[in-house]
């Protein structure tokens, strides 16, 4: 049976079916129309004013990877400039090959990249070494914990590091309706009352975040890369099997399935979510240690590093964070593994 | 924090292994005497009246602690034949009877809706196989099934219907089926004459045995519900403590004239005479057969189980408001459990619901004004239910719902009830977990102040509109947006500069442009969406045709249209009255 023509050009065959509205379209007009919808996003949310100075989480993965390339394509009618920012966690024969091909999008779109090391930034933990100390310690290691807290810092530090003036990431509407089922799921009322933005504006001296991929479904972020033909890198983190974001996303690809827009309409729900506001975390402010963000005295990095660094990985984790009182009153000699000088944290 | 086994795999350090099973020689954990017959949760076992005076000790506090049904209100009890909403008429019905001062102080009357109309429960017939609900299944009854304490707990959801036309003629209030039969060619969509008039007299006995005032009302009466369901009455000034205290007060001293005399009031409530018809003409306008017909032509037509699902509750909640309303009940009490919430809360969160969850799923829910819809069963879970109805052989009926026997993937509410179900199994802390957090949500929207009274609500579910502007930076503006740029992106984006397509400026409000004019006028289907909140809309959308469903909604949507046209007209001699709003800031 041939293909019917594109329902926008009308004059090619059409090569796929858009997941959402089951439009089809052909290779070209439908990423002539991904890339619009991202322009839309960006300029109806006032995402990135003009002349800001663009760091791009690049992970080397597909949605970072089509975030790059579609802000790469817009740059010059949004007036910024871009630079990319990777992310080295140190998990071995993982971020190697993802670090390569990071490094190969960097060259053939002539962008500037900017790696910074988890081993540099944090006394000498890789990802590696937590999950090596964390691997005694309870079922399981807890390493998107880690990592999760620790590459948002990375980042971080990495465009302050290159002059940047917003971050962008590439998470994807899917991204975001595993977040908000799972923060249902776990009972976390504190970031549903946050999530549902684009973003975050930027408060309290951390630099602004958004997400401009926010409202493309994953598997649209699949097909424009395929269409644009980029060369990325697919495989899953060697630590990742254990999350529990998996059962989300089970069971997300199952209500896609049932209903196309059933992504969005979550999407749509985070957005609207009304919390007590009893609810809503404090005002943050500042870690004692580091000065970033905090809703506590140390932040979250900060007291996961310290955790580590005293031998208690899971010290400010669940449960853990009983532990984390012991250490207002120094001196207590409640910590027997703790070593007599802890290794010195640098700060930021 | 986000692994799974983590905070739920170690138990607290000190603490002994959870008992699987009570020893013989373990003895109940309140009473420490009796012999213990039910596990509730690990390692805690109730014996039977220990369980008893827990289960209603809930069902009361909660009635107690949000004191919003006053003495000597009406309330009417959603009954769906299922064993949560069986469980709440058996609590009330116990609490009414009792003598002491504990004695709940209202008015009750039950209310069961017929649903089991050819075309609503098309895929019931298709086999499949489905995953156990119930607590082990051993409770189960001889002829129920693993599905079977599903309709119960879903709670207005109870199923109202107005069997009974003519109940003393039994052969009258099941003409609509005689009809059916011919018309939907065997039994392939729908449930026979047989299987209806069987549940009905599963169901009638029940009823009478509650002494209740009761009504049972066939869900093909929304054909003759007038446009005014669909209206917002100004709610009453809510209760405030001292008012409830003060009726309570003057309640007890006029039990207290009466008081010689009376016998347990308002328990002794026998069958009404026949309720009259809805509508005094929709018999002669409408015969049943042909509302019989028409609703399963309007269900028969719903492309996915997931747009009936929401279409059947949708008309079921209007036709209790109705029957609530003609009646003079203030309150309306509906079965659903903490298990059913949970499931209900994730549910909605993937129907888009998200911004009404605190009224779909909170204790009180005001927004249809006069008649508040109360979930008094809300602190139990389906088990507890499920071990009550058990151990005090509280009776109920099964009756198929709408996704009976579906495959789990056939539908968003079966997929996330098999989810949140399985993933209870893995995590005993999913449901309470969820729940909880449920109670962190409130009525108001998100940004700024809770909406007027004026604001536009939802035709359908009666909610304020959550709909944002067409081309902002929403999930609702990005599928407004994607369509114009779809329609109207004639130059492919390559990747040197081009211009911009005409699609992509934004705040010029295409869509919401041509949405006042004239030009919707023409086009009822889409003046009827815009009436729509986001989710109804997304329903909406599964349906082919707006034209089947029933001629209230379709006269209310026109009244609306033609509200709003007349006031665009008018606009510019109306003077604005806005005291001190916000503008200047």
């Amino acid at each position: 049976m041939p293909a019917p023509p594109c329902a926008s050009c009308h004059a090619a065959r059409a090569a796929l079916r858009r997941p959402r509205s089951g439009q089809a379209l052909c290779g070209a007009c439908f990423c002539a129309a991904f890339e619009a919808e991202v322009l839309h996003t960006v300029l109806a949310g006032r995402l990135l004013p003009p002349g800001a100075v663009v760091a791009v989480g690049a992970s080397g993965g597909k949605d970072s990877t089509v975030l790059a390339h579609v802000l790469r394509a817009l740059a010059p009618r949004l007036g910024i400039s871009l630079q990319l920012v990777a992310v080295d966690e140190g998990i071995g024969g993982y971020r190697d090959a993802a670090l390569a091909a990071v490094r190969r999008q960097a060259a053939r779109w002539e962008l500037p990249l900017t790696v910074v090391a988890y081993e540099d930034l944090f006394g000498g933990w890789t990802m590696d070494a937590v999950a090596r100390s964390t691997a005694g310690s309870g079922r399981s290691r807890s390493c998107c914990t880690f990592c999760g807290v620790l590459r948002r810092r990375a980042l971080e530090e990495g465009a302050r590091r290159v002059g940047a003036t917003h971050i962008v990431t590439g998470h994807n509407a899917d991204d975001m309706a595993e977040t908000v089922l799972m923060n249902f799921l776990r009972g976390d009322a504190g970031r549903l009352a946050r999530g549902g933005g684009l973003g975050s504006p930027g408060e309290g001296g951390a630099l602004p975040r958004c997400r401009p991929l926010q409202f493309a479904s994953q598997k649209e972020v699949v097909l424009y890369a395929h269409f644009r033909r980029l060369d990325y890198f697919s495989e899953e983190c060697v630590y990742a099997p254990e999350a529990f974001r998996g059962h989300a996303r089970d069971l997300l690809k199952r209500l896609e399935a049932a209903r196309p827009s059933a992504v969005l309409d979550l999407v749509h729900s985070a957005e609207r979510l009304a919390l007590a506001p009893a609810a809503r975390p404090p005002r943050p402010g500042a870690c004692s240690r580091c000065g970033a963000l905090a809703s506590r005295t140390l932040c979250q990095a900060c007291a996961l590093l310290d955790g580590l660094n005293r031998g208690r990985p899971r010290l400010a984790i669940g449960k853990g964070r009983r532990g984390l009182d012991e250490e207002a009153t120094p001196g207590t000699p409640g910590d027997p593994v703790r070593p007599p000088a802890s290794k010195a944290v640098p700060t930021f | 924090m986000c692994q799974v086994g983590e905070d739920y795999g170690e138990p607290a350090p000190g603490e002994p292994p959870p008992v699987p099973r009570p020893s013989r020689e373990q003895k109940c954990v309140k009473c420490k005497e009796a012999q213990p017959v039910v596990v509730i949760r690990a390692g805690d076992a109730f014996c039977r009246d220990c369980f008893k005076a827990f289960y209603v000790h809930k069902f009361r506090a909660m009635l107690g602690k949000n004191r919003l049904i006053f003495p000597g209100e009406k309330v009417l009890l959603a009954w769906s034949g299922g064993p949560s909403s069986s469980s709440m008429v058996w609590q009330v019905l116990e609490g009414l009877s009792q003598d002491s001062a504990k004695r709940l102080r209202f008015v009750a009357g039950v209310i069961f809706v017929d649903e089991r109309t050819p075309g609503v429960f098309t895929v019931a017939l298709r086999s499949a196989t489905r995953e156990k609900l119930l607590p082990k299944g051993k409770w189960l009854t001889p002829h129920s099934s693993a599905r079977k304490h599903r309709p119960a707990e879903r709670g207005l959801e109870g199923f109202p219907v107005e069997v009974a036309l003519h109940p003393a003629l039994p052969g009258s209030s099941l003409s609509p089926d005689s009809f059916c039969l011919g018309f939907s060619e065997g039994a392939a969509c729908g449930q026979s004459l047989e299987e209806r008039s069987k549940t009905l007299a599963e169901v009638k006995p029940i009823l009478q045995a509650t002494g209740f005032p009761w009504h049972v009302v066939a869900l093909e009466e929304v054909f003759s519900l007038p446009p005014s369901v669909l209206w917002c009455s100004a709610q009453e000034p809510v209760g405030s403590e001292r008012a409830y205290k003060a009726a309570v007060d003057s309640f007890l001293q006029q039990q207290h004239v009466l008081g010689a005399r009376g016998g347990p009031g308002p328990t002794q409530g026998e069958e009404q005479p026949p309720q009259p018809p809805l509508d005094p003409r929709s018999l002669a306008r409408l015969p049943a057969a042909a509302q019989t017909e028409a609703l399963s032509q309007l269900f028969c037509s719903v492309r996915t189980l997931t747009a009936k699902e929401e279409l059947l509750q949708t008309l079921r909640t209007h036709l209790i408001l109705h029957m609530a309303r003609a009646h003079g009940y203030s309150k309306v009490m509906t079965g659903d459990s903490c298990t059913r919430l949970a499931i209900k809360l994730m549910t909605n969160l993937a129907l888009g619901r998200g911004a009404f969850l605190a009224w779909d799923t909170g204790f009180s829910d005001e927004r249809h004004g006069d008649v508040v819809v109360v979930r008094p069963m809300r602190d139990h879970t389906l088990k507890e239910v499920a071990f009550y109805n058990r151990l005090f052989s509280v009776p109920s009926v099964f009756t198929p719902a709408v996704d009976t026997k579906a495959p789990e993937k056939a539908s968003i509410h079966r997929l996330m009830e098999a989810f949140i179900l399985r993933l209870q199994t893995q995590f005993p802390s999913t449901v309470s977990t969820v729940y909880r957090t449920s109670e962190k949500l409130v009525k108001a929207p998100r940004d700024g102040p809770a909406a007027g009274d004026s604001s536009p609500r939802c035709l359908l579910c009666m909610c304020a509109l959550d709909i944002d502007a067409a081309d902002s930076a929403t999930a609702f503006g990005a599928q407004t947006s994607s369509r114009l740029s779809q329609m109207q992106l004639p130059i492919p984006l390559t990747e040197t500069r081009t211009p911009p397509g005409p699609c992509c400026s934004p705040g010029v409000g295409r869509a919401q442009g041509c949405g006042q004019g004239a030009c919707r006028r023409e086009d009822p289907q889409a003046c009827i969406e815009e009436q729509l909140c986001y989710s109804c809309r997304v329903n909406m959308k599964d349906l082919p045709s707006l034209d089947p469903l029933p001629p209230y909604i379709l006269a209310e949507a026109q009244l609306r249209t033609q509200r709003a046209w007349v006031l665009q007209e008018i606009r510019d001699c109306l003077i604005e009255d806005s005291d001190n709003e916000v503008g200047q800031s």
